[in-house]
């Protein structure tokens, strides 16, 4: 049997788990956090919220269908590193490219297996995300406690300039099994079809996706691009994305955000991008324990009472109490009771803290984007109009 | 929205006597279901016919009838109780069948009774497969190609559009009876024309093959605010061709990527939304193209199932419970999440372990040992076991040596290193087969060169296991070669090689193996089962073991702690009855302040509802295993004598291990199997026995058949269910005997009695404290000794036997289970012979007959054997009325019947002999023994005729005892047929039958008339001499087309009563509780 090297997880706590090295074999820090999501390994690799971040998946078994041309959520890994409890070097699959150990190790990503990633949740479920150092390469558990503790905290961070896009772009992939309960072309009587501006704080490709296959042209924005930028293309709707890490450092978002409120353009925020609204609305965010990662969240819809079962990725969220009054809570977790998606009383706005595009997760939440769609239509040649459309 | 209001009184139907396909998972979702309404104030009426079901203790239900699972009788207690609903998804295919055959005979509609669940258009859309393709098609979702038909002309044209092979599958049976797959004509035709029998609305579809795909069953929820939510994925090892409950099953899918997965959630949600389950579970199956990933719908049971008890077992998610909360209106997300309490049910479990469950067959009860059947889409196995790891090579090993099977984990078949051509030709057809030892199979040709590739190619099994499978054959590899160390060794451990596993490849013992590992430190944790993959704090008690460093079963350092051994898999001989002793014993001690610890590998049963006992350990039930546990928890001691042969045989291994064994010391157990030690102790005792030896050639058992005269009964000692039990007549056959079964025998000896031929047979079941002893019943069979009493049906209480008789019964067990010193349950069998009673064995623990007898008399025997056990005395328990009087007495009859899985089985003769066939019982329970006798038959499934015609061969011995019977039907109106023999030999006592040809004589002969249905009760005993082929072919015709079939004239004269019976009176139902407040003493326990 072929021989791994042995690698080292060490905790700011002082917790040390070995294990046998994989992927990468280099040195690698950031916030340790687990995700429970069974499925979609590669996605949550791929996912640039996930910056700064070392995810423990707590299925024992990642690896099994290796990786496909399908199912990447950006053009690379983003994850600092990767804890399993075991890694599988033979996958099997119709769609499988190539085994996730050579993935991780052609994108520079670490990882460890042969760990209790169980005990590691554990932890984490009980001391909240904690920062660590995963080394194949040092031995010395006091000097990477020392680095482990001199993280920076994932508090206060602008993550969100790091994983954007450099310059602007238009997307057209769509999916490739087409978009479940998603009306192909919710905009009949357009002429043109909707031209949505996405402002890329992490974006994932799924988002772009869905709303390639809902018809729509897509911009896609760096997180630093102003308000004038995204007006200059006239667009019927405007996505706030997904990102990394902390939202309130990312000011320069929130005040974009608030000047775009002014025109009235219909909007939509998703996770960051949700957090982003809140604050440019005036409300306030603050860190969870532990986080959401996961595709088995329950979110109740308060207008329908009915519940989706969505996929979720954040750490930070919005305090609810802090809404202000024209932004009436619209959905919470079943879980927690935590806000999970608010709209405005006057403005064609809305958001949601979790992942309608699920990838990966359950596709209950798609028909969000229809009801993007819809806000769209509605508010279409009425964009610049000098009264608020009540909806 | 709350629950409903309107409702305050709701009929449960369970699922009837255990058969192949639907088995104590229905108790375990039953159980489950009644708890739920019961605790949202329903008033809950059960029918059932399986007394040996937790469900139908009379605690549980409000109204419990143990009546037949038939229209007429539903309509019964449906008139009697005037529920406003039904709710027919707990009780498998058997509860759903009857409610949609109480919808189209207008029985519901007439007392206003609603549905609840499943709409009855549920039912039909999802089982019928016509309109289940239809509705499909305008989703739409993917099929196989297919067409339904209803005669052999439309299976031609069909073939011709189709292509083979085909798949032929009946409408509305259970687990795919009569079904299968055809690849040339000649088969379809055949397969078809068995499959239109088999379908009671006689359609039958025919299917393009899917044979090899990949094959995956979700396990769904939905609530009337359609909220949806899966609580379970699961693969199938075995690819599609093998019916799922023969498979090895994996939780959750291993080889989809997230897309793939989640498409097929979408695809489950809208077929389960246009099929109209409105409140419930479901189970939806596909099959995925391995090549292409194109995914098609293979069916939806839209109610509880064998899959979803095995998903509730593997997530901690009580899918039963919440489907009946669910139908009377609450949505999922108004329910607490059982296992987090704080989270609401409306989620999707997330697991971090792999389980696996690996069926267990009985095909040696059948076909004889060697035989290895294939394995196709009509279901085969008899039980399961399920383990859980967290790795699935782990999980695979655990559950592979929780089967019993004599493997302690993963083994080969045995084979040189190098493999001969012949050797290697067998290997290949033993991989392209589906069989019961292919997994076997499987190890032996990766240990012989083939790789994963070839494998997976013959096998059609996914890369991906056999890739699994790879690295325990690896890793098995290097440990022959080089020396064991700490790493190493738990290394092997956490790929799941059990101790003994170890020990045989390293030489040297378990026990040495143990020590080592003690040594080394290698030991297992406990991890928790909590749906949520430790997200969340969980404090349910419910855990398995594994390798990983982290152990969180922190055990209670209470003093008061029992540990309880379970049953293991199901199988043919020790079945649901052991369960619910189990249980019951749990429930005694939990009531006496005791702490309780469970250990069983069973997922389909109550025992393993981690609500069940104080702590579930969902463990192997082997000693490595129990020792673990025992050293973590430290209980006061081990009850072993619940879970039938199973903890038994693990009763002296643990003792010395130093265990201590509550109850019946083990020396004692020992000593009742030990049939030279039993023998002398009769002898002192004063207790007659049968004349009998010992023998271990050949030689020795001719000199003891001799000496004790023919017929003899000749069996291996230390075996179940009366495997390979045999009368045998004369010399000759007993030397084939001998030779034939060394191999069952093992090393061990065989038993020659003298076979007392047309005794009457008597079952006792006792509780002794060591000094006093309760007889809880006293059964007689009815059919004579020489047929299994697992088989038998039998009388409660007895039906012929004169006081005296009784009295030397009720002595003799009284001397046996003192002098045994037994403190706890005890069985023992006799024979009545000219009026003497002889003792054939005695069993110091929980007997089938447990739950039989304790719904009868209303004293629950295992709990007063638990308790005793626990050192509390009998006449501090029994009701004061029964401390001297024993058996109790009772003012009405029970009879105990029986279900055979012959059907399951082609080209079986449907006889019975000393070797236990039958998988499951029923009881009738009426004012007397022939209503009684005709309920049992009722619910076996074999209802007696009130009229028409019979056919009647009997062997000579039979010709004087059959004219009475003959004459009777001819009263009742029947018309007789016979063959020329019998015909002649009734002709000349003066009753007329009309002649039928013999088979080959002439037509039409006897099976034609079967055929033509003219017949609607078949006579035929068979000769015990020599196999008589012409009645095999009688019986297995009868069979197949569900003609009433009586083989034995005890049997036959009690159908004729029954027959009688019928057409002078109507029977009727009542509860339970009425007939247990109509017995001369109280049957609530006394406190302690």
């Amino acid at each position: 049997m072929a021989r791994y090297a042995d690698a080292l997880l060490t905790l700011e706590d002082g917790t040390v788990f070995r294990g046998r090295s994989c992927g990468a074999l280099l040195e690698t820090a950031g916030e340790v956090v687990f995700n429970t999501s069974m499925t979609g390994y590669q996605e949550i690799l791929t996912d640039p919220s996930y910056k700064g971040q070392i995810v423990c998946m707590t299925y024992p078994h990642i690896g099994n269908y290796g990786i496909t041309r399908e199912d990447s959520e950006s053009a690379r890994p983003w994850v600092e590193g990767l804890v399993v409890r075991e890694l599988c070097r033979t996958p099997s699959n119709w769609q499988s490219t190539e085994a996730l150990d050579v993935f991780l190790r052609r994108n520079g990503i670490p990882a460890i297996e042969g760990i209790d990633t169980r005990a590691l949740t554990r932890l984490l479920r009980t001391r909240g995300s904690l920062r660590a150092v995963l080394s194949p390469l040092d031995s010395s558990v006091p000097r990477l406690l020392a680095k482990a503790r001199a993280l920076p905290s994932m508090t206060g961070r602008d993550l969100a300039r790091v994983v954007t896009c450099r310059r602007p772009y238009a997307w057209t992939e769509t999916l490739p099994a087409g978009i479940f309960s998603l009306p192909p072309q919710a905009a009949s009587d357009r002429e043109a079809p909707p031209h949505v501006a996405v402002l890329d704080f992490g974006v994932k490709y799924g988002i772009l996706r869905c709303l390639a296959s809902a018809g729509c042209r897509v911009t896609v924005l760096p997180a630093a691009a102003t308000a004038e930028d995204v007006l200059s293309l006239s667009p019927d709707g405007i996505l706030l994305s997904n990102g990394p890490g902390d939202p309130e450092p990312v000011q320069y978002a929130v005040q974009t955000v608030r000047r775009l409120l002014e025109t009235r353009v219909p909007m939509f925020g998703i996770c960051l991008g949700h957090q982003l609204l809140g604050l440019a609305l005036g409300a306030k965010t603050y860190k969870l324990k532990f986080g959401h990662h996961g595709a088995n969240h329950p979110v109740r819809d308060l207008e329908t009472g009915k519940v989706e079962i969505t996929a979720q990725n954040h750490n930070f969220c919005i305090d609810p109490a802090s809404l202000p009054p024209q932004a009436r809570l619209s959905h919470i977790n079943l879980n927690d009771q935590t806000c999970e998606g608010f709209s405005h009383a006057q403005l064609p706005v809305f958001s949601v803290q979790y992942h309608p595009e699920a990838s990966a997760g359950p596709h209950d939440s798609r028909h969000l984007l229809s009801r993007f769609l819809r806000l769209m239509d509605e508010h279409s040649g009425k964009i610049t109009g000098p009264h608020a459309q009540a909806r | 929205m709350p629950k409903r209001a309107d409702l305050q009184k709701i009929i449960v139907v369970g699922s009837g006597p255990i058969v192949i396909g639907q088995a104590c998972e229905f108790d375990y979702s039953g159980t489950q279901g009644i708890k739920a309404l019961k605790e949202e104030g329903y008033s809950v009426v059960l029918v059932n016919s399986n007394p040996a079901t937790i469900m139908t203790d009379p605690q549980l239900a409000d109204r419990t009838y143990i009546e037949p699972l038939t229209p007429e009788f539903l309509e019964m207690v449906i008139a009697r109780e005037k529920p406003q609903a039904l709710l027919p998804t707990l009780g498998g295919q058997t509860a759903l069948n009857l409610a949609v055959a109480l919808s189209e005979r207008g029985v519901l509609e007439r007392h206003g009774v609603e549905l609840i669940g499943a709409k009855l258009s549920a039912i039909t859309q999802a089982e019928d497969r016509q309109l289940f393709k239809s509705v499909m098609q305008s989703i739409p979702l993917d099929l196989p190609r297919s067409r339904v038909i209803t005669g052999l002309g439309e299976a031609r044209g069909a073939a011709r559009e189709l292509g083979f092979p085909l798949v032929v599958r009946p409408s509305f049976t259970l687990g795919g009876t009569g079904g299968g797959v055809a690849y040339h004509i000649q088969e379809l035709i055949a397969r078809t024309s068995s499959a239109l029998e088999a379908s009671p609305s006689k359609k039958v579809l025919l299917e393009e093959s899917v044979i090899g795909w990949k094959e995956y069953e979700l396990e769904v929820m939905r609530d009337w605010r359609d909220n949806f939510v899966v609580i379970c994925s699961i693969e199938n090892v075995d690819p599609m061709g093998v019916h799922t409950g023969d498979s090895i099953t994996v939780a959750p899918a291993q080889t989809l990527t997230d897309r793939q997965y989640q498409e097929m959630r979408d695809d489950a949600r809208r077929a389960v939304r246009a099929i109209g389950v409105e409140t419930g579970g479901c189970n939806v199956q596909f099959a995925v193209d391995p090549k292409t990933g194109r995914r098609v719908i293979i069916e939806i049971n839209p109610r509880v199932s064998r899959s979803s008890a095995l998903a509730s077992k593997a997530t901690g998610f009580p899918i039963a419970k919440i489907a009946a909360k669910l139908a009377v209106g609450y949505s999922l997300d108004e329910l607490p999440n059982d296992i987090t309490r704080k989270t609401p049910a409306a989620f999707e479990p997330a697991i971090d372990y792999v389980v696996t469950k690996v069926p267990r067959f009985a095909f040696e009860k059948f076909y004889g040992a060697d035989e290895d059947v294939p394995l196709d889409t009509s279901m085969k196995s008899v039980g399961e076991a399920m383990a859980i790891g967290r790795t699935f090579k782990e999980s695979l090993q655990k559950a592979l040596r929780s089967l019993e099977i004599g493997r302690p984990g993963w083994t080969a078949q045995p084979a040189g290193r190098k493999l001969s051509a012949a050797q290697k030709a067998q290997l290949e057809r033993k991989l392209t087969t589906p069989g019961s030892e292919r997994i076997f199979w499987i190890k032996t040709a990766l240990q012989s060169g083939y790789g994963v590739p070839e494998v997976s190619t013959a096998t059609r099994i996914d890369p991906w296991f056999i890739g699994q499978m790879r690295e325990i054959v690896d890793f098995e590899a290097s440990l022959r070669s080089t020396p064991l160390d700490r790493e190493s060794l738990r290394r092997a451990k956490s790929l799941g090689f059990s101790d003994r596993q170890l020990a045989a490849l390293r030489g040297g013992t378990e026990a040495k193996i143990r020590e080592l590992r003690k040594r080394w430190g290698v030991r297992p944790a406990f991890k928790r089962v909590d749906t949520c993959a430790a997200e969340f704090d969980a404090q349910t008690p419910y855990f398995y073991s594994t390798y990983d460093p982290e152990n969180e079963a922190r055990p209670s350092r209470q003093k008061k702690k029992v540990m309880i051994l379970g049953s293991g898999p199901n199988r043919i001989g020790q079945g649901i009855e052991f369960d619910y002793s189990c249980v019951h014993a749990v429930t005694a001690l939990r009531e006496m302040g005791y702490e309780t610890l469970m250990v069983n590998c069973n997922p389909e049963t109550v025992s393993t509802d981690y609500d069940a006992s104080d702590r579930l350990y969902f463990e192997p039930l082997t000693i490595e295993d129990i020792l673990e546990i025992m050293d973590l928890e430290k209980p006061a001691g081990v009850i072993v004598q619940f879970g039938g042969q199973t903890p038994l045989n693990l009763a002296l291994p643990l003792l010395r291990a130093g265990v201590p064994i509550l109850g019946t010391a083990p020396k004692s157990i020992d000593i009742a199997e030990d049939r030279r030690r039993f023998a002398a102790l009769l002898k002192q005792l004063r207790i007659p026995v049968p004349p009998h030896g010992i023998a271990r050639t050949s030689a020795q058992a001719c000199r003891i058949a001799r000496r004790v005269g023919f017929p003899v009964i000749a069996r291996p000692s230390y075996v179940l269910g009366g495997r390979a039990m045999e009368i045998v007549y004369d010399e000759p056959a007993l030397k084939q005997y001998i030779a034939a079964n060394t191999r069952a025998a093992g090393r061990r000896e065989i038993l020659i009695d003298r076979f007392l031929a047309d005794a009457t047979e008597v079952d006792v079941d006792a509780v002794s404290d060591g000094k006093a002893v309760y007889i809880g019943g006293v059964m007689e069979h009815i059919e004579e000794a020489g047929i299994h009493s697992g088989d038998s049906a039998c009388t409660l209480p007895p039906r012929t036997l004169t006081p005296e008789q009784l009295s030397t019964v009720v002595e003799y067990t009284r001397r046996t289970a003192l002098a045994l010193r037994v403190v706890g349950l005890i069985n023992i069998q006799f024979a009545i012979k000219d009026g003497a009673v002889y003792l054939l064995e005695a069993n110091p623990r929980a007997s089938r007959t447990v739950p039989f007898v304790s719904k009868a008399t209303g004293i629950p025997l295992a709990k007063l054997a638990a308790k005793v056990i626990v050192g509390a005395r009998l006449k501090s328990l029994l009701p004061k009325a029964l401390v001297s009087a024993s058996p109790p007495p009772l003012p009405y009859a029970a009879v105990k019947g029986v279900v055979l899985p012959f059907l399951r089985f082609p080209g079986v003769d449907p006889t019975l002999g000393p070797e236990m066939k039958s998988t499951g019982e029923v009881m009738g329970i009426d004012t007397d023994f022939v209503r009684a006798f005709i309920k049992s038959q009722a619910a076996a499934g074999t209802a007696l005729p009130p009229a028409g015609s019979v056919f009647i061969s009997v062997r000579d011995e039979d010709k004087p005892a059959i004219l009475s019977a003959a004459a009777h039907l001819k009263h009742l109106g029947f018309t007789l047929h016979a063959t020329h023999n019998t015909r002649d030999f009734l002709a000349r006592h003066g009753i007329e039958a009309r002649p039928v040809f013999k088979i080959g004589d002439g037509k039409p002969d006897v099976v034609d008339l079967l055929k033509q249905k003219s017949l609607s009760l078949v006579i035929n005993t068979p000769s015990g001499r020599r196999a008589r082929k012409d009645g095999y072919r009688i019986r297995r015709t009868a069979l197949e087309l569900n003609i009433n079939c009586i083989t034995n004239i005890h049997a036959c004269e009690m159908a004729i009563h029954g027959i009688s019976m019928l057409r002078d009176s109507k029977l009727s139902a009542r509860p339970l509780q009425e007939l247990h407040a109509s017995l001369p003493y109280s049957v609530s326990m006394r406190p302690l």
